[in-house]
C-alpha cells in the first residue's frame, strides 16, 4: 500500500517570504533522510513545493470560482512538501515519518493513497475516462 | 501490551531485520546464527518496549541487545573447555584481550552489509529455489507457512529448504564480502534473476485471487529498489526495476470485475498506473544511459514501455517492438521470444507476415504442449480469414490451457469462428 507524508513546516506555517529557501545543513539532513527511504526500497516520489506566499488558493462557493493569492493568514498548516511511499502497514508508514530530521514545529500528515481496488464497484466505473 | 504498539513493534522490526541480520552476519560469519540473535532481540524489544518505551533509535538498541547476546554466547562457549583443562591467569587474561578484539570488531562498520547479505542469499552454490525462498525469509520478513505458498509447497518443505540453505552457505564457508570482477558478474546475474523470479512467481499467477500473489510483486519490486539504490552503477539492476515496475503498472487492468483477464491491447489504459509508469521509464532510461541497452532485462523492459507510452493500443509503435524482438532473440534465444515477436510481426506487418514464423515453430520440442502456440496460429489464420483452421486451432489451444478463465475465452473465439467472424 501506499502512503502519502505531507510535510507540514513551522517555517510555512508563518509569513515565510517568496524568495526562502531552506538552510544548507537542512537541506543535507533530508537528502540523508530520502537516501535511507530510497536504501529500505519504500520511496516512490517526493517534492517539495514553493513557499505559499507564491500559491494561489481557487475557492469554489457555487458560482464562478474565485481566486486568492498566497500567503495564506488564515491558515496555520500549508504543505511544504511530500513523499510517496510504499509501506507494509500505517505503523510501517508512521515509523518512517517519525525518523525524518524535522525542525521543531514541523508536522507530518500521514494518509494512505487510496488504490483502485478500495472502491465500490460503480465508483470504479465513474472513474473510467 | 496494547495492539498499537504490537503493530508498531512489528514495523519496526520489518524496517530494520534485514540491516541487523545483515550486521550480526559480518560479525558471526553465520546467517542461520544472526538470524536466531536477531529474532533474541526481538524478542527483547517486546518484553521491555511496552514498559520502558520504544527507544529513539530501536535500530541502534536492537543490535546493541544482539551483539550482547552474540558475546554471551563466545563467553559460554570458552568456559566449557574448563571441565577439559586447567586454566591458567595468562589463559584468562589472553581470553580478555579476545574478547576486546571481538568488541572492536563488531563496531567495525564499513561498507554495504544489506548488500553483501543479498549477494550471500543468492550464492550458487544453493538451488534456485533455496536463494528465492532464503531471500525472502530474509529481506521480505515473510514468514515460512507464507512463503511456502508463495511456492505452492507445504511449509515443512519450504522450513526444510530454508533451513538446509543456511546450512549449506555455513558448509561451504561462503565469505560474507562483496564479489569482485567476474564472480561479482556472476553473483548480481544471480541476484537479478532471483528477483524476478519472485517477481513473476507473483505476477503471472492464474489464481488472481490470492491475496499472497500481489505481495510477491511487492516484495520483489521493493528488493530491486533497494538494489538500485545500492547498486547504482550497474545498468541491468535499473532495467529489471524498470521492467517489473511497467509490468505492475498494469495490474489493475489484467483482470475485468470477474476476474476474468483482459488482453494487453483490450485493457483500459486509464487503470494503469501512472506513478509505476513514470519510474519504469526513468529506470530505464537511466539502464539505457548506463550503457546497458543490449541487457536482456532492458530489452524486455524496452518492449514494455512501448505499451506504456502509448495512450490508446493503435498508437503503439510496433516496429520497435519487432526491433527488440530481434535483439533479445539474439541475446536470449528461445521459442518463446520468437513466438511473441511473431506477434509482433503480425501488428507491424499484418498477420500474413507472421504466419510462417508461427509455422516454423511448430516443430520446436520446447513448446510442445504450450497452449499459446496453438492460440497465437489460431489468432493468425483468422485474422487471414482461414476460419476453419482458425477454429481447430482455437479448440486445440483450449484443451491444452490448465487455466479455466483462458479455456473459456478460447472457446468463446472458437465459436467465433464458427459463424464466419
Amino acid at each position: 500500500m501506499r502512503f502519502m507524508m505531507m510535510m507540514i513546516p513551522a517555517v510555512y506555517q508563518q509569513d515565510t517570504p517568496a524568495d526562502f529557501t531552506p538552510p544548507v545543513d537542512a537541506v543535507e539532513q533530508m537528502s540523508r533522510y530520502n537516501q535511507e527511504l530510497q536504501q529500505a526500497g519504500v520511496l516512490l516520489s517526493a517534492d517539495g513545493l514553493h513557499p505559499p506566499a507564491t500559491g494561489a488558493r481557487v475557492r469554489f462557493g457555487g458560482g464562478k470560482p474565485t481566486v486568492t493569492d498566497g500567503p495564506f493568514t488564515e491558515s496555520k498548516e500549508v504543505i511544504g512538501g511530500y513523499w510517496i511511499i510504499a509501506a507494509r502497514s500505517r505503523e510501517e508508514a508512521i515509523e518512517w515519518a517519525s525518523r525524518c530530521p524535522a525542525a521543531a514545529g514541523d508536522m507530518i500528515e500521514v494518509r494512505r493513497i487510496f488504490d483502485m481496488e478500495d472502491f465500490p464497484a460503480d465508483v470504479q466505473a465513474a472513474a473510467q475516462f | 501490551m496494547t495492539g498499537d504498539l504490537g503493530r508498531t513493534i512489528d514495523a519496526i522490526w520489518r524496517i530494520e531485520s534485514a540491516t541487523l541480520i545483515a550486521g550480526l552476519t559480518r560479525l558471526t560469519r553465520d546467517v542461520g546464527l544472526a538470524e536466531d540473535l536477531a529474532q533474541d532481540a526481538l524478542l527483547a524489544a517486546l518484553e521491555q518496549w511496552p514498559t520502558a518505551g520504544v527507544p529513539r533509535k530501536p535500530g541502534a538498541w536492537l543490535m546493541t541487545v544482539a551483539k550482547r547476546r552474540a558475546i554471551d554466547g563466545r563467553r559460554r562457549a570458552p568456559m566449557l573447555d574448563r571441565s577439559h583443562a586447567e586454566l591458567g591467569r595468562d589463559r584468562d587474561v589472553s581470553q580478555e584481550e579476545a574478547m576486546l578484539a571481538f568488541h572492536e570488531s563488531l563496531d567495525d562498520d564499513l561498507g554495504d552489509d544489506v548488500l553483501r547479505l543479498l549477494f550471500m542469499a543468492c550464492h550458487p552454490v544453493l538451488a534456485v529455489e533455496a536463494r528465492a525462498a532464503l531471500t525472502l525469509r530474509l529481506f521480505g520478513h515473510l514468514g515460512t507457512a507464507d512463503i511456502a505458498r508463495a511456492f505452492l509447497t507445504r511449509e515443512s518443505t519450504m522450513a526444510q529448504r530454508i533451513v538446509r540453505a543456511k546450512r549449506t552457505l555455513a558448509e561451504a564457508r561462503v565469505d560474507f564480502a562483496m564479489p569482485h570482477g567476474a564472480e561479482r558478474a556472476e553473483r548480481l546475474a544471480s541476484v537479478l534473476e532471483v528477483i524476478y523470479l519472485v517477481f513473476n512467481e507473483g505476477y503471472s499467477a492464474t489464481s488472481g485471487d490470492d491475496w499472497m500473489r500481489p505481495s510477491l510483486c511487492e516484495e520483489a519490486m521493493r528488493l530491486g529498489r533497494i538494489l538500485a539504490a545500492r547498486a547504482p552503477g550497474d545498468p541491468d539492476v535499473h532495467a529489471l526495476l524498470a521492467l517489473m515496475e511497467l509490468h505492475a503498472s498494469r495490474a489493475a487492468a489484467r483482470t475485468d470485475r470477474d476476474g476474468n483477464p483482459v488482453l494487453l491491447l483490450e485493457q483500459d489504459r486509464a487503470r494503469w498506473d501512472r506513478l509505476l509508469i513514470q519510474r519504469g521509464l526513468a529506470s530505464l532510461e537511466r539502464a539505457l544511459r548506463l550503457g546497458g541497452a543490449l541487457g536482456p532485462y532492458a530489452l524486455q523492459a524496452g518492449i514494455v514501455a512501448c505499451h506504456a507510452r502509448a495512450r490508446t493500443a493503435v498508437e503503439t509503435d510496433w516496429v520497435k517492438i519487432v526491433a527488440l524482438y530481434d535483439a533479445l532473440a539474439q541475446v536470449m534465444p528461445s521459442p518463446v521470444v520468437e513466438l511473441n515477436r511473431a506477434v509482433a510481426v503480425s501488428m507491424a506487418f499484418g498477420a500474413a507476415e507472421a504466419l510462417p514464423l508461427v509455422e516454423a515453430l511448430a516443430e520446436h520440442r520446447l513448446l510442445d504442449g504450450y497452449h499459446l502456440l496453438p492460440s497465437v496460429r489460431a489468432d493468425l489464420l483468422q485474422r487471414v480469414g482461414r476460419f476453419d483452421e482458425a477454429r481447430h486451432e482455437f479448440e486445440r489451444a483450449a484443451s491444452m490451457t490448465r487455466n479455466t478463465r483462458e479455456r473459456g475465452l478460447l472457446r468463446r473465439r472458437a465459436a467465433e469462428c464458427a459463424t464466419g467472424g
